[in-house]
């Protein structure tokens, strides 16, 4: 039994700070052993609209959000208005006490939807339509209220300090909510400080003001709020631990597996592994000089994956980072890869769809889109990582299957994995292997790059090669890459390619395509980044003496229809949970093993699933009490 | 020991119309190879969609026919990835101004060392004469149902506005003059664009070999003016010699309103050119300081099948 399971949320305003104070308060709970959830939601929107963050903490691997809130920092009027119900009892909420009487119509951020919910709500427990009146409600249920006046913190702080400059300095209001929250908790406050000093390390002025602010912040939370049942005082902490954010999974494995060379378009929630990769595009290469990744900035997705294209056909590991619709865009190319038996690595960090669909928000709807992208017949890699950690060393392995397999290999990666911050075992780039195939460093005279071989795979030359000459062409073409409309070589090398299909279903090792965690009578199959919150829901359901299996798909394309199908042949009923509208991963399913599944467990509103939504809904269904379709809501 | 042009040529068999004015692009290119002394496999053409797709396979070098539009970025994505390559890339009008333009304007922004030919007919001729982007408004070339109601892009002005470093015009006619003009295209250290006349024998009634070699503008004594003219003996000079915004200025314009001249007088030659703009290997070279010694395509990345990367720094600073 698991003595710390904590969450703490926070809120304001987008560009209030919230992300950086989410950052500190993760890091002071990591540093002081503690292992982190965190995942960030926030509107499509530069400044203003709300934002927030939930960061779960607690003393054994964890690997998803719950529903519960136990103490929630909020410095403005919409968080406590957005999120006051989700403070269970026992919990906390720290306001600014200046608030107190701010009506639901102040606050312009409030969208029409959500505020009739919330006015109804209040109108049906009798309570005004203003902070006041949502306080009520918490503290009825048992929450326990924190009102602090965030101006006169700083007023104080500025006389003090003597600095007059601090009195208006309302961007210090996050470092305010985060110290008071520690101070409640009574974390140890050493490891605030330090951590404070190592964010700012660079901007010493800046540090002592954040430093000052914090521990005002904290002693005053500290004297004043002792009644609070939750104390993190920290515990034992896992040498080799890292915080880590959700894109630095898939960028640190480019750079250890070789990749150098990596085009992009901006988009949501896809470039910040590419913003990353720049900022550390000068790599150490043991025993030789500097490496490097060239990032290229392009003008659209269809430049950076056709920079891509152009990069790999020189030899180089070559890979782009893409969402939805920066993916739609690449279909032709894709096509062109396929055709030409190049290997490029593409990271699809889905998001919510279809269109524009909710930008910043999470969702795995485009599975199916993945596996069918291209006009025409082409053999193509699908594969998705489950949780962040994974996604560091699949990384490699998707590099390898494409120098391997010579084809286009798209990593399904999502929202949720790009906006979480976790702890995890440190990554082990000894792990990671390097097999670039029939990749050549040297030809004699005479080659042909689409020869014809035994197993359908032609060794490879790349540009810039002595004798290695070859020609691409998206026309179907001859072995020497010219084109053909020769109905004969047309067959031959449509067969030649598309063989690659089963020669990767047999030399992918299986345990990198399916992942069993046991099969039981109810069995789950689910993918991505699912994964997680399924994982804690099974590990909840589990403690009361049920146990559900989980097989975790991999290797979403081609698909690996045998051995799914022995795996779950003592599984009686088959759950799918993934998140979007039409359960995709259940038609790919159905389509290959011909067997449908019993249970949809279906989530689309744009939040990711929590663990405590995913157990409710097992429960139901091992209680026989659920419909065929379960739609989960949860989240703000 | 430098190739003949006829060493740059395959043996695929060249299915473009009789009198096409491919032709003499695709030799020209062969013959300024040999110039060169460009080494095969040191050299790639790209090529986008149409007939003037199929030039990669002409070539003996490595030849990369990529797709419609896109072939500037394929093209930019190897040069930067391998910087010793000599990238040529080709293409038609309808291709790099029409569904490509897109990339057209980026890659003037990007200036990477390389050189852009564009075969301008003024039809889409593999689709059976639509009309592209240089068609003039008001034109009806022999298979369009009614005349073009689009007005035509200047590709040289396209070019100029885009950043280009260096822009040319070439005739298909005159090979010779075409082959220098590709020759100082590849060696400009930059991204160079040479915009192409080349009549579609096929489709394009209008803009015909005859029309070009002034076949209508006999004067009394039945003398043919030819429209084409050289700009180099008419003592224009395209080059920006001092870094100067003035200068600059000044032969960008000059550029501009050449690049409008059309009708009975066609400018060829070098519209612009400047060596002053960085190239964009320089660029990247200032955030890596060696990128050209050791740039991606050259980069040892394993040894014995594991990495050489030591990302532990970045690990530390991630440890808690």
């Amino acid at each position: 039994m698991s003595s710390t399971d904590f969450t703490w949320l926070i809120g304001g305003p987008q560009g209030s700070g919230v992300e950086s104070g989410a950052n500190i308060f993760s890091r002071v709970c990591a540093e002081m052993g503690y292992q982190i959830f965190g995942k960030r939601e926030f509107y499509s929107n530069i400044k203003g609209e709300h934002s927030y963050f939930t960061v779960r903490i607690a003393d054994k691997k964890i690997h998803s959000n719950v529903n519960d809130v136990n103490l929630m920092a909020s410095f403005d009027a919409e968080t406590i208005f957005r999120h006051y119900d989700e403070v269970v009892s026992g919990g906390g909420i720290i306001y600014d006490s200046d608030l107190e009487e701010t009506k639901t119509d102040a606050v312009h951020t409030l969208d029409a939807p959500f505020k009739e919910r919330l006015h109804k709500e209040l109108e049906s427990k009798n309570k005004p339509f203003t902070i006041a009146g949502v306080l009520e409600i918490a503290k009825e249920k048992g929450v326990l209220l924190y009102p602090v006046s965030f101006k006169s913190i700083l007023l104080t702080l500025s006389e003090e300090t003597e600095n007059p400059r601090l009195k208006g300095l309302i961007r210090m209001y996050n470092v305010i909510g985060v110290s008071l929250s520690l101070g409640i908790v009574k974390m140890p406050p050493d490891s605030l400080q330090k951590t404070i000093d190592n964010i700012f390390s660079k901007k010493p002025e800046i540090a002592k003001i954040n430093q000052q602010t914090a521990t005002y912040s904290y002693n005053y939370a500290a004297a004043k709020f002792e009644n609070f049942a939750h104390t993190l005082p920290g515990t034992e902490k896992e040498p080799g631990t890292l915080l880590v954010q959700g894109f630095q999974g898939t960028a640190l494995g480019k750079m250890v597996c070789g990749c150098r060379f990596q085009p992009y378009y901006p988009i949501t929630p896809a470039s910040d592994e590419s913003v990353y990769l720049e900022s550390n595009e000068i790599l150490e290469i043991t025993g030789d000089r500097p490496g490097s990744t060239a990032v290229i900035q392009t003008e659209d997705e269809i430049c950076a994956i056709g920079m891509t294209i152009g990069g790999a056909l020189t030899g180089t590991r070559s890979a782009t980072c893409t969402s939805g619709p920066g993916f739609a865009l690449m279909t032709e190319m894709l096509g062109w890869a396929g055709m030409n038996e190049v290997p490029v690595v593409i990271t699809a960090y889905q998001r919510s769809g279809p269109s524009t669909g909710l930008p910043t928000r999470h969702g795995q709807d485009d599975l199916l889109f993945t596996v069918f992208a291209g006009h025409g017949d082409f053999p193509k890699i699908v594969y998705a990582s489950g949780e962040i950690e994974e996604s560091f060393y699949d990384t490699g392995n998707c590099f390898n299957y494409a120098d391997v397999f010579q084809v286009p290999v798209i990593h399904m990666m999502d929202k949720f994995h790009a906006s979480s911050v976790i702890t995890c075992k440190r990554f082990d780039p000894e792990k990671i292997t390097i097999d670039r195939g029939l990749l050549l460093d040297k030809v004699e005279d005479g080659y042909r790059r689409f020869e014809f071989t035994e197993d359908g795979i032609s060794p490879r030359s790349r540009l810039g090669m002595d004798n290695g000459i070859f020609w691409n062409t998206g026309d179907e073409s001859d072995e020497t890459g010219h084109i053909t409309e020769d109905p004969i070589m047309r067959v031959k090398m449509m067969d030649k390619r598309m063989s690659r299909l089963e020669l990767i279903l047999e030399r992918i090792p299986t345990e990198e395509q399916v992942v069993s965690y046991g099969i039981e009578e109810y069995t789950i199959i689910s993918w991505g980044s699912t994964i997680g919150p399924v994982k804690d829901a099974i590990d909840m359901l589990k403690k009361e003496g049920i146990s559900i299996g989980l097989l975790q798909l991999k290797l979403m394309h081609p698909f690996p229809a045998e051995h799914v199908s022995s795996l779950l042949k003592d599984a009686k009923t088959i759950i799918d949970v993934e998140a979007n509208h039409s359960g995709q991963l259940g038609k790919l399913f159905k389509q290959n093993t011909g067997r449908s599944v019993d249970y949809s467990i279906l989530k689309y509103s744009g939040r990711a699933m929590t663990s405590t939504e995913v157990y409710d809904t097992l429960k139901k269904i091992v209680e026989n009490k659920a419909e065929k379709r379960e739609v989960l809501m949860h989240g703000a | 020991m430098a190739l003949k042009p006829a060493e740059f040529k395959t043996e695929v068999h060249n299915d473009w119309c009789p009198g096409c004015g491919d032709f003499g692009i695709v030799n020209a290119i062969q013959m300024a190879l040999a110039d060169m002394g460009a080494q095969r496999d040191k050299t790639a053409i790209f090529s986008g969609i149409g007939c003037s797709g199929k030039t990669s396979h002409y070539i003996n070098t490595y030849g990369v026919h990529t797709l419609h539009g896109r072939v500037l970025t394929f093209a930019q994505g190897a040069k930067i990835a391998n910087p010793e390559m000599t990238v040529v890339a080709v293409g038609g009008d309808g291709d790099g101004l029409g569904i490509g333009a897109g990339h057209f304007v980026a890659a003037g922004r990007r200036n990477v060392n390389m050189t852009y030919i564009i075969f301008d007919n003024g039809v889409y001729g593999l689709t059976k004469g639509q009309a592209s982007p240089t068609l003039k408004l008001g034109e009806k070339t022999k298979s369009l149902p009614s005349p073009n109601t689009n007005s035509n892009v200047n590709p040289i002005g396209l070019a100029i506005a885009s950043g280009f470093t260096f822009v040319a015009r070439g005739y298909s006619y005159d090979i010779r003059h075409l082959k220098d003009l590709i020759v100082q295209a590849v060696n400009h250290p930059g991204l160079s664009f040479l915009d192409v006349l080349q009549p579609c024998p096929t489709y394009n009634d209008l803009n015909t070999r005859d029309w070009y070699a002034g076949a209508d503008l006999m004067d009394e004594a039945q003398k043919r003016h030819s429209r084409i003219y050289k700009l180099e003996e008419t003592g224009y000079e395209p080059t920006v010699h001092y870094d100067s915004e003035v200068e600059i200025n000044e032969k960008l314009a000059q550029a501009l309103i050449k690049s409008l001249e059309w009708g009975n007088k066609i400018p060829t030659g070098v519209f612009y050119k400047n060596e002053n703009t960085t190239p964009y290997t320089v660029r990247l070279q200032d955030k890596i300081p060696n990128y050209l010694e050791n740039s991606p395509a050259k980069q040892n990345i394993s040894k014995d099948g594991h990495s050489n990367t030591d990302i532990s720094k970045i690990l530390d600073s991630l440890e808690v």
